[in-house]
C-alpha cells in the first residue's frame, strides 16, 4: 500500500474536501494505483539534478510600475454569491 | 459551397474581395450550429446576438479597408478563456454562473482584430481529462463517429472545427489538450512554446504547463490564428519578450536539408499498427520533399506520465484553492461556518477527476512527501528537457504519433483513471519541456477515424513546425476535410 485510508482522509482535510464513504474507498484505491505507478521515478538516480519548475525560466520579470485602470468595486463584487455592496459576506468567523 | 465550409484563408479572400460579408458567413455558421450541434454537443453557449454585432462591426472595418487577417472570421472559444460579460464555466459546476469582468488577453486580441466569437465550447472540467467526458454539462461527440470521444480537454474546440460549426477555435494544452483532440477529430492543432502566447485570463490548471493555442481546418489557418494571438503581454510575467514572426510567411519554403528526428521511444509497445503506418507514410512524404531522417532517442519518455501526474496535480491543487465560494462561483447555501462553507462548496461544486487530482497534488506537496514526489518529479522533468536539448543538436523537428490509438468509445476508461493517463504519453513531454508541438491530419484507420501526426520542435520553432506540417498537408490532401454529418 502506497497510501492508506487515513492518509486520504488527512489530505482531503488539507484540501477542504469532504469525501463520502463511497468516495473515500474508491479514491483510496485509485490514488494507491496512481502512486504505485509514479513510484517508477525511483528507478532513476537524480542525485545532484537541478529541479525544473518552469521549462523556460525568466528571472526578475520587471516592467514599468504604471498605474492602469482596474476593476471598479461594483465589477469586482458582481460575481459574489453574497455581497453587501462593499464587501463579500461570509459566515461569521468569530 | 456553403460559407461555413470555407477555410479562414478562403473566407479572408472572399471577405476582402467583397463577394461575402462577415454577417453572411456568421449566419452560415450559426445555422450550421443549429443544424448539427444538438447531436454533437460542442457548444456550451452560443452568443448569437454578440456574434452578429461583431460581424456587422467587422463588415464596417473591412469596408473601410482596415480589416486585419482575422477580421470577420467566426471562431469558437474553449470555455476556460475569460470573455467579458459572457459566462465562462471551465466545464465546472463551481463556475456555472461565473461571468468574467474582463477579457483574456487572447480574446482581447481577437476582438481588436475584428474576429467574431460564436460562443463557448465544451471541455473537461478545468482541462482535466483526455476525452471531454469530465465536462459537468455535456460531452462533445467525435464528428467522425457517433459514440466515440472527441478527445480532450479541448474536445469542443476540436469537434466544432471538425464539424465546420466555426472556422477555427482557441483551445489550451497542458499535457496534449490541443494536439490530442485535434488528432482524434482530424483537424490541425498547435501548442505553442511556453510563453509565446499570453496566459492572462486563461483559467489556471497547471501554470508551468498551460499554453493557449489554435485549432483549425488547415495549416495555413493555424498560422494565421497564431499571428493573431502570439506575443508578449505585460500581464503575464511568464510571457516572453521576443519578436513574433509572420507564421504564414515561410509555409511554402521547401524542406531541402531539413533534419527530421525519429524518436524510437515513440514507436514502442502499445502503438496501434494503423497509427504507426500513418506516421511512417508521413516520414516518407517528408523524405520525398527533400528532408533527411535521423534516428534519435528521448530516453526518459517513459517517465513523462509519472512526472506529469505529480507536477500537474500539485500545481492544480494550489491553483484550485481559490474555489472557496467567497468571491465568485458556486457557494453551498447550507453551511453555517466558514470552514464548512469551503468544504461543502468544493465538495459539491467540483467533479470527480478534479477532486482526484487535488488529492494527488495535495499529497505530493504535503509535509514528508514533498521530496519523494514533487521534487523528484521536477528533477526528472530536467532530464526530459535535457533529452530534447540533446535531440535538437542532431535534428530540426521530431516526428511521431500524437496518440497511441485513434479515438475510442465513450466510457471505456470510466473506472480506471490511470489507464487514461497513460494514453497521454506522446504529448506530455512537450509541456514538461515547454517546446512547441503541432498535430496535423495524416490519414484514417479502417473504421474511418482520423489519425494525426505530431511534429515537435525546439523552443520558438513554430515557423519550422508550420512549414513541415504544410508539406505534409500538401501531400496528404487532408486539409479542410469534413465528416459526413448533418
Amino acid at each position: 500500500m502506497k497510501i492508506t485510508r487515513e492518509e486520504v482522509e488527512h489530505v482531503a482535510r488539507l484540501a477542504k474536501l469532504n469525501l463520502s464513504e463511497e468516495e473515500l474507498v474508491r479514491m483510496t484505491g485509485q490514488l494507491d494505483n496512481i502512486l504505485a505507478y509514479v513510484a517508477k521515478l525511483d528507478e532513476l538516480d537524480t542525485e545532484g539534478v537541478v529541479p525544473t519548475t518552469h521549462a523556460f525560466s525568466i528571472n526578475n520579470a520587471f516592467r514599468e510600475d504604471e498605474v492602469i485602470e482596474s476593476l471598479s468595486r461594483e465589477e469586482a463584487l458582481a460575481n459574489g454569491p453574497n455581497e453587501n455592496g462593499e464587501a463579500f459576506v461570509v459566515p461569521r468567523i468569530i | 459551397m456553403n460559407p461555413f465550409e470555407l477555410t479562414i484563408g478562403q473566407a479572408r479572400a472572399e471577405l476582402d474581395g467583397g463577394s461575402l460579408s462577415s454577417r453572411e458567413l456568421t449566419v452560415s455558421c450559426l445555422d450550421r450550429i443549429k443544424e448539427v450541434d444538438s447531436e454533437l454537443h460542442s457548444f456550451l453557449l452560443v452568443t448569437e446576438k454578440e456574434a452578429l454585432q461583431q460581424a456587422d462591426e467587422a463588415d464596417r472595418k473591412i469596408g473601410s479597408g482596415d480589416g486585419d487577417s482575422l477580421c470577420g472570421i467566426p471562431l469558437s472559444i474553449k470555455d476556460l478563456l475569460c470573455t467579458k460579460g459572457v459566462t465562462t464555466t471551465c466545464g465546472s459546476k463551481i463556475l456555472e454562473n461565473f461571468i468574467p469582468p474582463y477579457d483574456a488577453t487572447v480574446i482581447e486580441k481577437l476582438k481588436a482584430q475584428g474576429a467574431v466569437i460564436l460562443g463557448k465550447v465544451a471541455m473537461d472540467e478545468f482541462g482535466m481529462g483526455s476525452t471531454s467526458e469530465n465536462c459537468a454539462f455535456q460531452v462533445p461527440e467525435n464528428p467522425w463517429k457517433k459514440g466515440y470521444v472527441a478527445g480532450g480537454s479541448s474536445g469542443g474546440s476540436a469537434s466544432s472545427v471538425s464539424a465546420m460549426e466555426c472556422l477555427g477555435s482557441l483551445g489550451s494544452d497542458t499535457g496534449g489538450s490541443i494536439r490530442q483532440p485535434a488528432s482524434l477529430c482530424g483537424v490541425v492543432g498547435m501548442k505553442p512554446t511556453y510563453g509565446r502566447v499570453s496566459r492572462y485570463g486563461l483559467v489556471a490548471f497547471a501554470s508551468s504547463l498551460d499554453q493557449v493555442g489554435p485549432l483549425t481546418r488547415n495549416v495555413t489557418d493555424c498560422a494565421m490564428m497564431m499571428n493573431g494571438i502570439a506575443g508578449y503581454d505585460r500581464r503575464d510575467s511568464t510571457s516572453i519578450q521576443r519578436a513574433t514572426p509572420d507564421y504564414t510567411a515561410s509555409l511554402t519554403e521547401g524542406l531541402q536539408g531539413l533534419r527530421v528526428g525519429i524518436p524510437r521511444e515513440y514507436f514502442g509497445e502499445g502503438l496501434d499498427p494503423e497509427v504507426a503506418r500513418v506516421v511512417e507514410n508521413g516520414i516518407e512524404i517528408l523524405k520525398q520533399a527533400g528532408a533527411e531522417t535521423v534516428d534519435i532517442s528521448l530516453p526518459h519518455t517513459e517517465y513523462g506520465v509519472a512526472v506529469y501526474y505529480l507536477i500537474a496535480p500539485a500545481e492544480a491543487s494550489s491553483n484550485l484553492a481559490r474555489y472557496d465560494g467567497v468571491a465568485y462561483g458556486y457557494r453551498d447555501p447550507n453551511a453555517d461556518s466558514l470552514i464548512d462553507m469551503y468544504r461543502e462548496t468544493r465538495s459539491h461544486g467540483l467533479g470527480d477527476e478534479v477532486k482526484r487530482r487535488i488529492l494527488i497534488g495535495t499529497y505530493a506537496l504535503s509535509s514528508g512527501y514533498y521530496d519523494a514526489y514533487y521534487k523528484k518529479a521536477s528533477q526528472v522533468r530536467t532530464l526530459i528537457l535535457n533529452d530534447f536539448k540533446k535531440a535538437y543538436e542532431s535534428c530540426d523537428v521530431i516526428i511521431s504519433p500524437v496518440t497511441p490509438t485513434p479515438a475510442w468509445k465513450r466510457g471505456v476508461h470510466a473506472d480506471n483513471p490511470l489507464a487514461l493517463y497513460l494514453s497521454d504519453i506522446l504529448t506530455i513531454s512537450a509541456n514538461l519541456a515547454g517546446i512547441p508541438g503541432i498535430s496535423v491530419p495524416g490519414g484514417f484507420n479502417s473504421d474511418g477515424l482520423p489519425i494525426g501526426i505530431q511534429l515537435q520542435g525546439s523552443h520558438f520553432s513554430e515557423e519550422t513546425l508550420f512549414r513541415v506540417a504544410y508539406n505534409l498537408e500538401l501531400a496528404t490532401g487532408l486539409g479542410n476535410r469534413c465528416p459526413d454529418i448533418g
